[in-house]
């Protein structure tokens, strides 16, 4: 028998960047808030022993327990579902902060053509371009209107960067501190993309050039280059984080609590309302119900998908039918890219995760693509992030995988490569998409989220496209031998490649083919928020939390909107 | 933030929010770091101590933990030797105490797949969906360490550690080649586990009991637990910096 909690003005099911964004913004508003966080509580003081490769980015110490909960994957609809029981291709988070504790803080806004990539597409190529097996779709919202929550964002982290780039959208405000500091191994990148009449730029950051206070009066420290960013917290508080900025602002206003160890298994609802979540104390077992008056989902992707899916919420997409929009456009990030090798060492194990610079010469819309067999493209580039030795072994392509050769060429390399890469966009298929798993539960006896994914021809064409470009910018940078990358084939969940998933709770104008409107507001539901990358309608060549933090924030303003008049705000 | 229900003051979150940026010196200065006679040879099992001068009071033994039978262990000891070889740049598998390392993990988390999805039903998957094997790592690399010296006195009439370096790649490059047959699990899944359970043991911190006084990162030239490089990272030169474990902050 479930315990019913007292109700609240607003509930949070997991406390990210998104969950934490949220709280902080109507809790200053005098809401009262509570997050539900599955996981535990953790901050900069659990960080103090994280120089550890082993620990933290082979043993994930950070991250989900898939013993709790996983997702089922197949490539297409005739391979048998199966659990992922390992985690591999990208690193879901768990605990206070969630993937912004270890995320490495490359924060680029998405392109103003993202935003209306259909009628961009077809305005310049033709209603043709991509068979009608691609599901591209406009966002419902342009960056013009999202420019003012981005500039929030980013005010909270503190991002550090430059106004350089030709092909971004426009800002209102420079970015809020410098741009890191410019290593000599990024102006052997910069120099090499500047000879090929490219134009490099800075990564926008959020390990901070210099200390910094935000408008919430959070205080961020200045980067130390310590190298273990990604995959880790940060010793000095020098990653924006939700545990440094919105968690702290929130439970400053008095307004904020959070309930670790609720695992919320299900959104309660009667008639076109929520009325709260189900959850489960995961140290007791005890049930609890929690009302509230609006319900925002915070979780990553998955879950959010996965939480409407098990409440009835909407309808689920049919791939045969095509009908139904929960679960559908799913997406994720294409990695082309190329080593090279060089002859002199280098201080590759420095470094700082968002350390480096980028090109969008090959990016969205920058370039023509009337001849090529894809739309949009890749941002590419050179960081310095601080390689390791457990998982850095870079060896030529002729050499065995162990032995004494192997050994030998993996140490030689280990100080002599560099990596090029791009972040390729990735764009909606119809085979492509979430659902509910038949046969897989989780710990709680919930079904699992079922992933189908593969890769497309649109996914190949651009794969080989763009790992050329960065194969000619390696031989630029002086490597005595370069490799690109390997032609994509199957998507294959083993290795790691991005944790960049995107899409199954699309935003848009119309009802019919999204899931919520452009407040992140649930067509069926008024008082159901759900916001995150799974908003997105399709993947962009530019890592994703920028556009989530900026989701966020509209998502914050929505839920103040509909408290003051209710109903459907779009 | 250590008691949810209270909201936290902003002197208490800033007294917990890291230290002081400025307040760092880069570089590295040898901690007190525990380290071990590195053995070349066949690593028997039994106690290896050290002393660690500058700590009296501190004083490590390796030893066994999951395995029981000492023959098993000298196979393990003997194929990561093949998969990371001593030679001139320094000691290989056994020498880093890379056995020891895998022993110790597989009677932990690792070897129990603590964190792992174990729930059945279980099929064999594609090979793009990963692990499908309802046996744990501990239970793959026993049935896998037995499949090798059962293969090496098939062919060679000799235990595993008796064979030449040559016979045992043989039979582990089969194994690599998915030549051998596993119940539950294939030979190919189980060498993957063997060679990246090696690098692993010969690259993590040595508070893991690999990487034999951190010979691994001198190798390879990874300065391992630094706390900052902002002093130096825009250095054209190649730094070389005594590497530290990340225990010498515990002295």
């Amino acid at each position: 028998m479930a315990k019913t909690l007292d109700k609240v003005d607003v509930v949070t099911v997991g406390v990210g960047w998104t969950g934490g964004i949220i709280a902080a913004e109507c809790a200053k508003q005098g809401m009262k808030v509570r997050g539900l966080e599955r996981g535990k509580e953790r901050g900069t003081k659990n960080y103090a022993m994280i120089h550890d490769e082993y620990r933290y980015a082979i043993r994930y110490e950070l991250m989900q327990d898939l013993s709790r909960e996983t997702i089922t994957f197949r490539n297409n609809l005739k391979m048998r579902p199966l659990p992922m029981r390992q985690m591999g291709s990208f690193l879901l988070g768990e605990n206070l902060g969630g993937a912004g504790t270890h995320w490495n803080g490359m924060t680029y806004r998405f392109l103003p053509y993202d935003f209306q990539i259909k009628t961009e597409t077809e305005k310049k190529y033709g209603k043709n371009k991509l068979s009608s097996d691609y599901l591209l779709q406009d966002w419902g919202i342009t960056y013009d209107e999202l420019e003012p929550y981005f500039d929030k964002f980013e005010k909270t982290i503190g991002l550090s960067g430059e106004d350089t780039n030709p092909f971004w959208g426009k800002r209102t405000s420079d970015f809020p501190t410098p741009p890191m500091k410019k290593t000599p191994l990024l102006k052997k990148f910069e120099k090499a993309t500047k000879d090929l009449g490219y134009h490099p730029y800075m990564v926008p950051s959020a390990n901070l050039s210099e200390p910094y206070e935000n408008p919430d009066g959070s205080k961020i420290n200045a980067c130390q280059y310590c190298g273990f960013c990604e995959r880790f917290g940060c010793e000095y508080g020098a990653k924006s984080s939700p545990e440094v900025t919105v968690v702290p602002a929130a439970l400053k206003t008095g307004n904020y609590d959070i309930t670790f160890h609720a695992n919320v298994v299900e959104v309660l609802k009667k008639g076109n309302k929520v009325t709260g979540v189900r959850y489960i104390d995961t140290q007791t077992g005890e049930e609890f119900i929690q009302p509230a008056d609006v319900v925002v989902l915070t979780s990553y992707i998955m879950n959010n998908a996965k939480l409407l899916m098990v409440s009835d919420i909407g309808e689920q997409y049919d791939p045969n039918t095509g009908k139904g929009t929960l679960g559908k456009n799913y997406c994720y990030q294409i990695e082309p890219g190329a080593t090279g090798f060089f002859d002199d060492q280098m201080n590759v194990f420095m470094g700082a995760g968002a350390l480096g610079m980028t090109i969008d010469d090959f990016n969205g819309d920058s370039f023509d693509h009337s001849n090529e067999g894809f739309i949009h493209g890749a941002s590419i580039s050179f960081t310095q992030s601080g390689t390791r030795p457990i998982l850095s072994n870079p060896v030529p392509s002729d050499v065995p995988v162990w032995g004494a050769e192997f050994k030998k060429a993996s140490i030689e390399n280990y100080t002599r490569s560099l990596s090029v890469f791009g972040q390729g966009a990735s764009m909606p298929h119809k085979n492509n998409y979430l659902a509910l798993d038949s046969n897989y539960k989780d710990r709680y006896g919930v079904p699992l989220l079922q992933m189908t994914y593969n890769f497309t021809e649109q996914d190949r064409n651009l794969h080989k496209f763009i790992t050329d470009k960065t194969v000619k910018i390696m031989k630029e940078m002086g490597a005595k031998k370069t490799e690109g990358g390997n032609p994509l084939t199957d998507y294959d969940i083993v290795p790691y490649q991005s944790t960049h998933n995107t899409g199954g709770t699309t935003m848009g104008a119309d009802p019919n083919t999204s899931v919520v409107n452009n407040y992140l507001q649930h067509w069926d539901m008024e008082n159901l928020f759900v916001v995150g990358a799974g908003n997105f309608n399709h993947n962009s060549g530019y890592n994703p939390t920028a556009t989530v933090g900026a989701l966020a924030y509209r998502t914050a303003e929505g839920i103040q909107k509909y408290r003051e008049k209710g109903g459907m705000l779009a | 933030m250590d008691n949810p229900k209270k909201g936290t003051s902003r002197r208490d979150f800033l007294k917990t929010s890291g230290i002081a940026a400025g307040a760092l010196v880069g570089g590295g200065v040898l901690g007190g770091l525990v380290g071990y006679n590195a053995k070349g040879g066949n690593g028997k099992s039994g106690g290896e101590q050290t002393k660690d001068p500058a700590n009296k009071h501190e004083m490590q033994t390796r030893g066994l933990m999951f395995f029981q039978n000492p023959e098993e262990f000298n196979v393990l000891s003997q194929a990561t030797e093949r998969i990371f070889p001593e030679d001139d740049l320094g000691p290989g598998a056994i020498g880093l105490g890379v056995p020891y390392f895998i022993d110790n993990q597989l009677a932990g988390n690792y070897g129990s797949n603590a964190k792992e999805y174990m729930q059945g039903p279980f099929f064999n998957g594609e090979a793009t969906q990963g692990y499908q094997s309802r046996l744990t790592r501990a239970e793959i690399f026993r049935q896998g360490i037995a499949l090798m010296d059962e293969e090496a006195n098939k062919r060679f009439k000799k235990n595993f550690t008796d064979l030449e370096g040559g016979q045992m790649d043989e039979i582990l490059t089969d194994f690599q080649k998915n030549q051998i047959d596993m119940k539950g699990v294939s030979s190919e899944f189980f060498f993957k586990l063997l060679r990246q359970a090696t690098l692993e043991g010969a690259y993590a911190d040595p508070i893991y009991n690999g990487n034999a006084n951190m010979e691994g990162w001198k190798m390879k030239g990874f300065p391992g637990h630094q706390m900052a490089y902002i002093n130096v990272i825009e250095d054209e030169k190649f730094q070389v910096i005594e590497p530290k474990s990340i225990s010498s902050m515990q002295h």
